[in-house]
């Protein structure tokens, strides 16, 4: 049945969609708001978002699972640092942006920016990257470190050369689902990375990503073909991530088990 | 004075006493072989002499290890360094998830030698100690985990022999292996021992009689008897090894 709801949705999009793409629909800047043209600079919006969201969650995400799981017992620290990150995973996206917006763009004045959404974006997808690392490392057999200590490694070396390298196919696994989550994010998004169709010049420019792009050209009923079309690239950008997960996920599987 | 002087040692894992008041020496490159029914603290000796207990919650140590020379216990003991001189195999083979290149050259690598040369020729001569230099030289960047029981279990071997221990402690080695492949690690055992002092554990008493020097015997965490392997499985003067190794007990 969901596998059924999910093709008809699937090829539904694609059915609409597929007749507007073309290489010029995907490298020309949207003209007229988004009624002409294409989707260039939204694509890249999507881009430099999702990047810089990552690149600031990922050393958090994966440094809390290693200070979790290497580095302390259960404790009221470590039980706060779970509820925590339980509490931000049940957080509806809508407070993400509202909270951004108050944070990031009116208080610290970053302005509607990839700043803005990247880091609210990151408060997002940190709980996720949390998790799955931490099972990724809990995941590495013990007596790997026993035997890291045995050759007379110190613990952070133990740590960096065998535990995560271990992990990473799980680790990996974790960032690519935040990256996905982070293409689809819509809400959270307008309210701190704006919607502006300019290509974007730095990390303070304001930007649009594909997924406001298609919510605005569909909402203000500006153009149903290049809406469907943008849905179109969006699917399929995740339909791609989500693949890529599984292969890693089945490599990992076949070295592991 | 042998390498290893252990002298009234006690182990506790929180309260339950695993070992009581071991005293023995074991003799440099020489193969001494420990016996004894399960549970009676085999591992827990073995484990204390490189200080890997120490990683376990709770546990404490007292008496005294000197291994050449130097008491392990003291403080300020440089850890590292005793790891490195004082390598373990462990029962089951577990080589790293790495390649077979990464594998033979961790050690090197955590203990800071990054010349590229060093690194080469240390790698050829673990292998070539261990026999698997013709072997896997052409395929040093397959995955470990693809190789043999036995080829896994020489290449920890290997492992441990890059950074140039002194001694090497066995833990079962072979108790993952078949028949087969146990008769040629114990060869291997042989050859290594002109370089390296051995110490290994073991639950099949044919294996400590073929491959040992000396041969210690322990029962619920005392060592009851210690002697040259062909004195303790001929006459033995405990009645308890004679039980044991006459397979009345255990
Ligand atoms: N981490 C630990 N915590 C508490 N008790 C332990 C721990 N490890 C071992 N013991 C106990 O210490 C005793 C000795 O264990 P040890 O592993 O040294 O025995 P062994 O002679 O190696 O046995 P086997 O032949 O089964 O390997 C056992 O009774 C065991 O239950
Ligand atoms: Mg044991």
């Amino acid at each position: 049945m969901t596998i059924a709801v999910l093709f008809f949705i699937i090829f539904f999009i694609l059915k609409k969609g597929l007749p507007v793409l073309s290489f010029k629909f995907l490298t020309t800047n949207p003209g007229e708001m988004g009624k002409t043209g294409g989707i260039f600079s939204t694509i890249i919006g999507t881009i430099a978002l999702t990047v810089t969201a990552v690149l600031i969650a990922a050393p958090l995400g994966i440094g809390s699972a290693i200070y979790l799981t290497e580095y302390t017992r259960e404790n009221w620290v470590t039980r706060v640092i779970r509820f925590g990150a339980e509490c931000l995973a049940g957080i509806p996206s809508i407070i993400f942006g509202l909270f951004g917006f108050i944070l990031f763009v009116t208080k610290l004045k970053f302005g509607w920016s990839i700043l803005s959404g990247s880091l609210t974006l990151a408060f997002m997808i940190l709980p996720t990257l949390i998790r799955t690392s931490e099972e990724a490392i809990r995941a590495v057999p013990y007596v790997y470190r026993e035997v890291s200590y045995s050759l007379g490694s110190t613990k952070w070396q133990t740590v960096t050369k065998v535990v995560l390298p271990s992990a990473m196919p799980g680790i990996v696994t974790g960032i690519i689902l935040s990256v996905g989550r982070s293409i689809g994010e819509t809400a959270s998004v307008i309210f701190t990375a704006g919607s502006a169709l300019r290509l974007p010049t730095s990390i303070f420019s304001s930007s649009r990503t594909m997924s406001v792009h298609f919510y605005i050209l569909a909402r203000e009923g500006i153009s149903m073909s290049n809406a469907y079309g943008t849905a179109a690239i969006l699917i399929l950008a995740i339909l791609a991530v989500n693949l890529v997960t599984y292969a890693i996920m089945h490599r990992f599987m076949r070295k592991y088990c | 004075m042998g390498i290893i002087e252990v002298s009234d040692l006690s182990f506790f894992y929180g309260k339950f006493q695993a070992l009581k008041n071991v005293t023995l020496s074991i003799e440099k490159q020489k193969i001494t072989a420990l016996i004894g029914p399960s549970g009676c603290g085999k591992t827990t000796f073995l484990r204390t002499l490189n200080r890997m207990n120490d990683l376990v919650e709770g546990a404490c140590c007292q008496g005294q290890v000197l291994i050449d020379g130097l008491d392990i216990y003291q403080k300020g003991v440089d850890l590292l360094e005793l790891r490195r001189k004082v390598g373990l195999v462990f029962q089951r083979p577990n080589p790293f998830p790495l390649s077979i290149f990464d594998n033979v050259t961790y050690g090197l690598r955590v203990h800071g030698v990054q010349d590229r040369d060093v690194i080469q020729e240390r790698l050829r001569w673990s292998l070539e100690s261990v026999r698997l230099w013709k072997e896997l030289k052409d395929s040093l960047d397959r995955n470990a985990l693809s190789l043999t029981g036995e080829q896994q279990q020489r290449l920890c071997i290997a492992r441990l022999i890059a950074v140039e221990p002194e001694i090497l402690l066995m833990d079962e080695p072979c108790s993952a292996l078949d028949l087969f492949a146990t008769e040629k690690i114990e060869d291997l055992m042989r050859e290594l021992k002109k370089q390296y002092t051995i110490v290994i554990v073991t639950h099949n008493m044919q294996q400590a009689a073929r491959v040992s020097d000396f041969t210690g015997y322990f029962l619920l965490g005392e060592l009851v008897e210690f002697g040259e392997t062909t004195q303790i499985f001929t006459a033995p003067t405990d009645r308890r090894t004679e039980d044991y190794i006459t397979g009345r007990f255990g």
